[in-house]
This record gives C-alpha cells, structure tokens and sequence, in this order.
C-alpha cells in the first residue's frame, strides 16, 4: 500500500515535471521560430535602407520563411505555455485567441500575396513594408517589453 | 500643562494650513499663460499630438483610428486602476467645452477645470515643461477631430490614492514646471530632439524606475527599469543600453518598430512608433541625437529569468 503510493508520487512527479519540460520546449522552440522571423527579414530590411543591394531570391526566400513561420506559429501557444522559459508572450494571446489567430493568418497570406507581386526592386520597395507592418501591429498587443 | 494645549493646538493648525496650502491645485498665472488666446496653428498643433502620444492612451480601444479620442483604456498599476478620459472635443462627454487656457492647466500643472489635481498617470509631469505655445497649437488640433459621444467612467483607485487632495503632496516633491530652455552648449538638432523627448514623447515616464511613491529615480533617469504597465521590462536607453546602436538605427527604431537585428518592438513601444511614425523625419532624427547623448548610467538589477 505504502509502496504504492509512492510510486504513484514518484510517477506523478515525473509526468509532471516531464510536462514542464514540454511546455519549456514549446516555449523555446516558439522564441527560435520567432528569431527566425527576424533574421528572415533582415536582409530585405538592409535592402530597404539601401544598405545592402537588391536581391530578389533572398527577398522571395524570406517571404517564404514568412508564410510558413505564420502557418506553424499558432500551434506553438497551446494552454499551458502562459509562463516559464521567459517568455514574452502577454495573456491576451490566450484571452483573445482568434483574433491571435487571425493576426497570424493575414500575415501569412499577405507574405503569400507578396511572393507573388514582388517581382523586381520597384515592387519589393512598394510592396515588402506593408508586410512587415504585421510584426509591430501583433507585438502592441500581444508582447511585452524586453530588452 | 494649562499652556500647552493651545500651543498644540496652534501647532495643529498651522500644520493643517501648511497642508492645505501646499495641496492646494495651482493653476497658471496670467504671466506664465500669456499667449494661450491664440487661435491656435492645426499643423503644429498636430505635431504636439503625434510628438506627445496622446492618442497612444486616450484613442478609443478596440479600433485603429489614431483621431477618435473616447478614452476608456483601463491602466492598471500598484495604486489601482486608472480609466483614460475622453478627450474629444465632444461638448459634454469630452473636452468640447475647454478653453484653450483649460488645457494648458491641465497639460502645464495638472490641474482640471473644476481645480481639481490630475493624478500623474497622466504624463503632465512631462508636458510641465513645455512651450504654452505648443498647447495652443494641440488645442486647435483637438478641436478639429471627430466629437466621439459616451462619458468614461471614473478611476477605481486604493485609498489613500482615491484622494486627488493629496495628489498635491506628490506634485510637491515630484513636479518640476520649467519650461526647457534652448542649450546653446548644442546643436538645433539636438536641443529639438531634448524638447520632444522631455516635454513632449515623455520617453522617461517609462523609460526610468520609479521610487515607492511613484516618482522618477532622477539618478537612473533613461536607465530603464519594471514596466509600469505590468510584465516585462523597460530597455536602458542611456549609452550604457544603447551601446553600439548608432543614430540611424534609434531613428529607424522609431520611423517603422525594428531594431537593427530586425527583431520588432512590442506592447507599447509598438504604439508609440504609431505616434513617431506620424512626424517628421527629422524630428525622429533629432530625438535619436538627442537620446543617443545621454551618458552611460547604470539602471537597476534586473530579476532573473523565470
């Protein structure tokens, strides 16, 4: 009787602890996701400042990371990933989830749009800022601060 | 024994005269308010209102347009919860019935129309330093937005923070009302960027830690701290922060939300782009020149990662 409840403990703290540790790599693997985003979108963000030379493959190559980073991302918030691993993320990710959601989609569509209307330097400098527009429009709401 | 009670009971009265007086909502004086009967100029006027963020926290929530200023965001902070008034020129709901020298009280001290003190969630402790002038301006730009209908509801504060009197002893240790003078010691540029930033952005509202009474560290100015809003944490952006940031990637950050490893500014740094992408480019210019002057501080510890 003993021996079984503490193996049930034992068992119990395990499978919590092994729950932490997925909701930690749901956590992480979201801020790599997101790191990625960014790094995806610093090239064509130098070529808008006319740092670095147009490239239309590396523009079209960070578009794609785009649409498919928006099609992934949703499911890395699941319940359960609120807190831990320091995460950025602000509750209303939770609260507000289909509005979250669709945040995620029209940014993935308007990435998809651009793939396809950006075919040379005049159309990437008109077109690539209103795509990238979504990442401050998304993180007012739903990122705290961080430095 | 016969004598003392008087004279405690004048110390008494004097204190509580002391108090009254030092709580009392001073308002501009006709010196300080001359010019405020301008008619007002609308472009400058809404230079002031992009350069001051209003609509960052009086717009209306649930919509995008940065004009229609219903009020009604909730701010919740240590002293209770504070709900934004609306500030469209709406004749009874808003500020349709203020005189331009009504919104000089309340942005140059603090003070409302009824002559009763503003609690400093509201950033006057910044536009304290402002340029009467200026308000002018913003006041010909207020009046020109749509008039949104609907009254906000009143702040839901602990005691003894629900006691707007006592805002007074606040105002005395912590509001500082002079107008920031030229530096000739500068440039143009930079003392244009000093006054955005410190009379009208107010940057250091939340770029700074505050002590237990609310108030600015001025020691640690700029040097970042907790969000006031809630989790997360304020970037230093004294040089010590900023570090390599050059002042193109300060005004970029401001013009368009990305940093110079493209990552995106969020909460509401994010808004506040809003307000910077609306002015001028070199006005965004001049903030970084100023800012990117602030000498290396260091801000406080931040908690461990969690």
């Amino acid at each position: 009787m003993i021996r079984g409840i503490f193996v049930a403990a034992v068992l119990a703290a395990g499978l919590s602890s092994v729950a932490a540790l997925a909701q930690n790599n749901t956590i992480a693997e979201r801020q790599q996701l997101m790191k990625g985003l960014a790094q995806a979108g610093r090239a064509p963000g130098a070529m808008m400042k006319g740092e670095q030379a147009f490239d239309l493959a590396a523009v079209q190559a960070s578009l794609k990371t785009f649409a498919e980073t928006a099609k992934k991302a949703p499911s890395l918030f699941p319940a359960g990933t609120e807190t831990g691993n320091d995460t950025a993320a602000l509750p209303k990710v939770w609260s507000d989830k289909a509005d979250f959601e669709a945040k995620w989609a029209k940014f993935g569509a308007d990435a998809e749009v651009a793939q396809a209307s950006i075919k040379d330097e005049a159309s990437f400098k008109a077109n690539f800022t209103g795509v990238v527009r979504a990442c401050g429009g998304c993180h007012e709401t739903y990122r705290a601060k961080k430095n | 024994m016969r004598k003392f009670f008087p004279d405690l009971f004048l110390l008494l009265m004097a204190g509580l005269v002391a108090v009254w007086w030092v709580t009392r909502p001073a308002t501009l004086n006709t010196t300080e308010a001359v010019g405020i009967d301008y008619a007002g100029d609308l472009s400058k006027g809404g230079v002031v209102f992009n350069a001051g963020g209003c609509a960052s926290c009086h717009m209306t929530p649930g919509q995008t347009d940065r004009k229609k200023l219903g009020g009604g965001l909730a701010l919740k902070t240590d002293f209770g919860t504070f709900i934004v008034p609306n500030i469209s020129p709406h004749k009874t709901d808003g500020i349709g019935a203020w005189s331009a020298m009504d919104l000089a009280n309340a942005m140059l001290r603090g003070v409302s129309p009824k002559g009763e003190h503003y609690y400093p969630a509201f950033p006057y402790t910044t536009y304290a330093h402002a340029n009467i002038d200026d308000i002018g301006d913003l006041m010909a730009y207020l009046r020109s937005l749509p008039a949104v209908e609907g009254k906000t509801a009143g702040h839901d504060l602990k005691f003894p923070f629900s006691m707007r009197r006592f805002v007074g002893i606040w105002k005395a240790i912590f509001l500082n009302t002079t107008t920031i003078v030229y530096d000739p010691a500068h440039t143009e540029e930079w003392n244009r960027g000093r006054y955005l930033a410190d009379a009208l952005g107010h940057c250091a509202e939340c770029h700074s830690p505050r002590n237990a009474l609310g108030g600015i560290v001025e020691a640690q100015r700029y040097a970042g701290g907790p969000d006031p809003e809630g989790r997360g944490w304020v970037p230093n952006i004294t040089a010590k922060g900023l570090g390599t940031w050059s002042k193109a990637d300060l005004s970029e950050l401001l013009g368009t939300g990305f940093t110079p490893d493209f990552d995106s500014v969020g909460s509401s740094m994010a808004s506040v782009v809003k307000n910077m992408e609306a002015l001028p480019k070199s006005d965004r210019e001049a903030i970084a020149e100023y800012i990117k002057s602030l000498s290396a501080i260091d801000g406080p510890p931040k908690p461990p990662k969690k």
